[in-house]
């Protein structure tokens, strides 16, 4: 996995709707490697010829989009109101740097002083409606000479390498995925194999409906950042996935019954090329494949993920082992599938 | 004004946790060399500068502010590697998930503050605040590895840019009070070719987030006439009471309060009007929980003025100021320290 392709993807602006910079980057990077057309919503679709012709029509999935928030109000006062776009935990915004608009106008979610607190405030969350954004503007029409209501805000987080091989930054769900379908679809593949660059996952899964339609495939993988939650205090099947264990394949999510078969063929694949892998212990999450398989008459469905802690937060934390194992499983997935009639 | 933003953007990026400001009197006192060779360390870290006056016997001015920023600390780390840690110093604990942290160990240690994901936690979890016991820093390495980086006791601070927002406010974190110590060099600044009546000493103290300790030794040491303390205050955002702040890029915030000597708010308010620095006042009932509550009581008594600039989001990785009001401070302070007169009283 190239980090430094990583970075420029993750730092890409590409809050659910407005996915335009990482489409034009991943085209960008795909031009003479394979056949890329976008659609009517802003998926990127690519097709890239192998050495045979495929069994089935097989898709790698991976989304463009992130989480974000949108401009609901200006005050009079020159404040930004703000709703989310995707599930994001009130808890996380607070004090944190935003970049509003096509400028990407610096602000920040501020709440008012620990000191200025009552006894009941220093125990609550305050309301997601009680938050603002503060970009220094003096008044409403200050703020409109640099923002408008309905823009977008993106969090702004920088991509930091720490520890012992990890990645803190925003965006990596699902900038991971993008970037390991890149990755796969620069090399030289067995198999004529369709890759996707979805938008709109993080609002209802919305591009892949769009997608599966168009591109009409037999089996979809979809490549994703997943949560893992091995963190300080938490036991057992509660840590869902944890990260330096390898690639993760869920059999289940809040979204989709993954294929029997695929599920097996991919673990014992993993087994036979000593690819470190894990499964989720917990029924949570959910991803595109929810789209997929309930699209056209029924597509088989499978996932192959990167645990990711702070999903959804400014800074999402991954592990490079953990990616190499995943992108490797990744490849080798994408040699077998086209070829495998018994799949 | 440039002066001021270069300033304080280089002294918010460095740090200063209390009781371990070590990290950043370099910084300060490379600051301070234009004004003084005469700057000297205590022995908790406070740093003094003298401004020698021409006259013998001249009257001693100090001018304080405190240099150490809030932190947390560390108390154990976990068989995973996780570090947990306690609050002694009045951080936002609502403001600290998903932001990025320093550990300063045997080496500078990037961390995230982590925290549950939603779906894991009950409605009625989600509705309340993280207590510190619920939190632990990510440092992406196993328990061996972090008990060679860490150890029980260091010191843990926010790690953010010092941004720009619009119109000159400045964002980032222990702008509280490196906006005090930039307002000090900007008086210097604006002193430096006056022949002072006064002995001018700046005092830049540390531990005022653990409980204005070190200007109590400094005062001591320093044995001023008059002290004048430069703090941050709150300034109103739309979530506060209008009662209970002062407003951003209203000019200098003038303190009122029992500890403080009258007269001195009243000289401070006079020559703000005298010379068109806009201010506000901050009138407060209680010691004003500034370095002003321990150097008022120091030797035998020190008469004391605050000064504050107005701050939003207090105690916040992304403490908030606006330049024009850290000029107004260092102006006021000027005109107070030209004020001075031999034999003058207060």
């Amino acid at each position: 996995m190239i980090k430094s392709v990583l970075h420029r993807l993750c730092s890409l602006s590409g809050v659910s709707g407005c996915e335009d910079e990482v489409g034009e980057y991943i085209v960008s990077e795909l031009k003479g490697v394979a056949e890329v057309k976008i659609d009517n919503l802003g998926n990127i679709i690519a097709f890239k010829k192998g050495k045979q012709r495929s069994l089935r029509k097989v898709l790698f999935s991976a989304h463009m989009d992130e989480v974000g928030l949108i401009i609901t109000k200006i005050n009079d006062d020159g404040y930004l109101r703000f709703s989310t776009i995707g599930g994001i935990d009130t808890r996380v915004l607070i004090s944190a740097r935003v970049k509003v608009g096509k400028n990407k106008v610096n602000g920040i979610i501020g709440i008012k002083a620990v000191h200025l607190l009552s006894k009941e405030e220093k125990t609550t969350v305050p309301k997601l409606s009680s938050l603002y954004i503060d970009i220094g503007a003096k008044n409403k029409d200050d703020a409109l000479k640099y923002i408008n209501e309905g823009d977008i805000a993106e969090f702004d987080s920088d991509f930091v390498e720490f520890g012992d091989n990890y990645i803190k930054s925003k965006a990596i769900d699902d900038r991971f995925g993008c970037l390991a379908l890149i990755e796969l679809c620069k090399k030289e593949l067995l198999y004529d194999t369709y890759f996707a660059f979805t938008v709109s996952e993080e609002i209802g899964l919305r591009g892949a409906f769009a997608c599966a339609y168009e591109i009409k495939p037999e089996i979809v993988v979809v490549v994703e950042a997943t949560t893992a939650v091995d963190l300080a205090d938490i036991k057992g099947e509660n840590k869902v996935c944890s990260l330096n264990c390898g690639a993760v394949i869920p059999f289940m999510d809040k979204q989709t019954i993954y294929d029997k078969k695929l599920f097996k063929f991919a673990t014992e694949l993993a087994n036979e090329k000593q690819i470190k892998w894990q499964t989720k212990t917990k029924i949570a999450g959910g991803n595109d494949a929810g789209a997929f398989q309930r699209s056209l008459a029924g597509i088989r469905v499978l996932s192959v993920c990167v645990p990711c802690r702070y999903l959804h937060t400014p800074s999402c934390v991954i592990n490079f082992y953990d990616c190499e194992h995943t992108e490797k499983l990744l490849f080798e997935l994408i040699q077998k599938l086209g070829g495998e009639s018994n799949v | 004004m440039e002066l001021l933003k270069d300033i304080l953007l280089q002294l918010s990026m460095a740090y200063a946790p209390s009781g371990r400001e070590h990290t950043a009197t370099e910084i300060i006192e490379k600051f301070l060399l234009k004004y003084t060779k005469d700057i000297k360390k205590d022995a908790l870290g406070n740093i003094i500068a003298v401004i020698p006056s021409k006259k013998t016997n001249a009257k001693k001015i100090m001018l304080d502010a405190h240099y150490d920023e809030i932190s947390l600390m560390v108390t154990n780390i976990d068989d995973d590697g996780f570090v947990k840690f306690t609050s002694p110093f009045g951080v936002d604990i609502r403001s600290l998930l998903a932001k990025e942290v320093i550990i300063h160990g045997v080496q500078e240690v990037f961390g995230i503050v982590s925290s549950k994901p939603p779906h894991l936690l009950s409605d009625e979890e989600m509705q309340k605040a993280y207590k510190v016991e619920d939190l632990a820093i990510d440092i992406g390495f196993n328990n061996e590895k972090a008990n060679k980086l860490i150890n029980i006791g260091d010191s843990i601070t926010f790690k953010a840019r010092t941004t720009n927002l619009k119109n000159d406010i400045i964002c980032g974190k222990s702008v509280d009070n490196r906006a005090g110590v930039t307002a000090i060099i900007g008086c210097l600044e604006l002193l430096k070719n006056i022949n002072l009546e006064v002995e001018l000493i700046v005092l830049f103290s540390v531990q005022e987030e653990a409980g204005t300790k070190g200007a109590k030794v400094g005062a001591y040491t320093v044995n001023p006439d008059t002290a004048i303390v430069v703090d941050v205050s709150h300034a109103f955002t739309p979530d506060a009471s209008k009662d209970e702040t002062g407003e951003m890029g209203k000019g200098v915030m003038i303190g009122i309060s029992p500890i403080l000597k009258r007269e001195i708010s009243a000289e401070l308010t006079q020559l703000a009007k005298e010379n068109e620095i806009p201010f506000q006042t901050e009138v407060m009932s209680d010691n004003t929980g500034t370095n002003a509550a321990s150097i008022q009581i120091a030797r035998s008594g020190i008469p004391t003025g605050l000064i504050s600039i107005p701050l939003k989001y207090m105690h916040s990785p992304c403490e908030t100021v606006m330049l024009s009001d850290i000029e107004c401070v260092s102006r006021l302070l000027a005109e107070f320290v030209k004020g001075i007169r031999e034999g003058e009283t207060i």
